[in-house]
């Protein structure tokens, strides 16, 4: 920026470079307009629901919690995601099952989606690799109590809600 | 005779509310086709978008949907009748606008204007003016402090390039030498050195440099919103107004946009001069004859193409320049347009003596 900037003769006759600026926006005008008319996309703009942009697959989304072949979660309740959450928004409660002492288990798993930040620090803090990432991004709900991911849902939404449309750049 | 004006009235209101309509349209995709963006488009009907035309549909439905609230301390009368004087005026200006030349029906001459008037350009500046009650009743009648700020901006603005206006255009009106714009357009179609088109801009290029801002900030425009200036004083003298009495101010403009093309095309532009298109056909390296019918409604086909170029250049304008500050709006007015335009008529008088010795 130049804050000095003195107007010489050329800028205070204004015709010139109003001429000059209306010849940038004429010239976006029509270029954008024949693309328009030869069927190309004259716009940047993604109509979001039809037409959806590109992200990264490495892109951080809502989580999911890994299963094991079993069926059971491969967390082990040890707290280490929910402590390491900078927005404290994982709430988890252990239980012991008597079949298995050696490993604690969640009873509950509950992520308040809503006030998360996708920082994914509980995925990096995770020993077990059991709390994932995924691209998806659809967060939209009508209710907050939806918004709190409970632990049936983290297990199994990736199962039938992800999103598989979804353009990924580089895929 | 009674009949034909009837219909020539219908016409021209007709015409000019299908524009106003239209151009709410334009006036969203034109500025998003400009600005990188798709604009409105999501209004379908039995899942057709038709370019999101049908957002001029819901748009009116809106307007007479939604509540119209007048506050409790308006003057009623005044607030009711306010939005219809820029809306009458707009109207009232097109009618001695040229769209065509006359026309032969059964002996006799029909011109293609709804009033042909001696004193034309008078009549049109006198309309034209009165557009700016609109505002300064809005603003003073909504007994609110913003309206009334917007209201007096209006008052000073419109009064100062009313001025402008009207000094900047008497050196068309002595190259033609007439008030008449019917005589004005036809005098356009004149060659000036046997092959340039003797239109307003290229006998007055510097009254028309004058004219264009004059007649936009006349039109309360981008870049001289400074009525409405919503960043400073919310919308201006129509803040106390919703539903329909707004939209009447909003259709209002709109028909402005279309009435200030058309007086540009006309004083201007040749009107409905098709270049070297004479009465009995072209003269252009010979004689090309063709019938008068088809000069006629080449006449009328030019006027519009003309009309709509004047309607995009003036929505290019709004969406391409940022708004003037106010102390800027008043020194462009008074100390650039109107000392320049006095010289205009200087330089005009002495060319005029000079050619005719
Ligand atoms: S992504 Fe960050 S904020 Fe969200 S649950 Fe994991 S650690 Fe907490
Ligand atoms: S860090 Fe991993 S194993 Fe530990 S509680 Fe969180 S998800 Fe479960």
């Amino acid at each position: 920026m130049k804050y000095n900037f003195r107007y010489g003769w050329w800028e205070k006759i204004y015709y010139p470079e109003l001429i000059r600026g209306f010849y940038i926006t004429s010239r976006h005008f029509f270029s954008n307009l024949w693309k328009w008319i030869t069927g190309r996309k004259g716009a940047y703009t993604y109509q979001y629901p039809e037409e959806k942009r590109p992200i990264s697959p490495n892109f951080r989304g809502k989580h999911y919690l890994v299963l094991k072949e079993d069926g059971t979660p491969k967390c082990v309740a040890c707290y280490m995601c929910a402590t390491n959450c900078p927005a404290q928004c994982i709430h988890i409660v252990a239980g012991e099952d008597p079949n298995r002492p050696e490993e604690k288990y969640p009873v509950e798993f509950t992520i308040d989606i809503s006030r998360c930040i996708f920082c994914g620090y509980c995925v990096e803090a995770c020993p077990k690799d059991a709390i994932r990432m995924t691209y998806d991004y659809h967060l939209a709900d009508y209710t907050r109590e939806a918004l709190l991911y409970k632990k049936e849902k983290l297990l199994h939404w990736i199962e039938t809600e992800l999103d598989k449309d979804q353009p990924l750049i580089g895929r | 005779m009674f009949l034909i004006v009837i219909i020539k009235i219908l016409f021209v209101v007709g015409v000019l509310l299908t524009f106003a309509a239209l151009l709410t349209w334009v006036e969203r995709k034109q500025s998003a086709v400009t600005q990188d963006r798709v604009g409105a488009n999501r209004v379908q009907i039995l899942g057709i978008r038709a370019l999101g035309l049908f957002h001029i549909i819901t748009d009116a439905l809106k307007m007479f949907i939604k509540e119209d609230y007048v506050p409790e301390k308006v003057n009623k009368f005044l607030h009711f009748i306010a939005p219809l004087f820029p809306f009458f005026s707009a109207l009232a200006v097109f009618a001695v606008i040229p769209f065509g030349s006359p026309i032969k029906i059964g002996g006799r001459i029909v011109e293609l204007s709804i009033a042909r008037l001696d004193s034309g350009l008078i009549y049109l500046f006198a309309l034209s003016s009165l557009a700016v009650l609109g505002p300064v009743i809005a603003g003073w009648a909504s007994h609110e402090k913003y309206a009334l700020l917007g209201g007096m901006r209006a008052a000073a603005q419109m009064i100062s390039y009313e001025i402008a206006l009207g000094v900047s255009i008497i050196g068309v009106i002595m190259v033609y030498n007439t008030l008449d714009i019917s005589l004005i357009v036809e005098k356009q179609g004149e060659l000036l050195f046997g092959f340039l088109p003797k239109w307003g801009i290229f006998v007055q290029p510097l009254a028309f440099l004058l004219f264009l801002p004059a007649i936009i900030a006349e039109n309360k425009r981008i870049p001289f919103d400074l009525p409405e200036g919503e960043s400073e004083i919310v919308a201006g003298y129509f803040t106390e107004y919703s539903a329909m009495r707004w939209g009447m101010f909003f259709l209002a403009e709109f028909v402005e946009v279309a009435v200030v093309a058309a007086v540009l095309t006309t004083l201007f532009f040749g009107g409905w001069q098709f270049p070297y298109l004479f009465d009995d056909g072209f003269h252009f390296f010979g004689v090309w004859h063709l019938p008068y019918w088809l000069i006629v409604i080449i006449r009328i086909l030019t006027f519009f193409a003309k009309w709509i170029f004047g309607i995009w250049f003036l929505q290019q304008v709004r969406w391409t320049f940022p708004r003037f500050r106010y102390d800027q709006l008043m020194k462009l007015g008074w100390k650039i347009i109107l000392p320049w335009g006095l010289i205009n008529i200087a330089l005009t008088a002495i060319v005029i003596m000079l050619i005719n010795g």
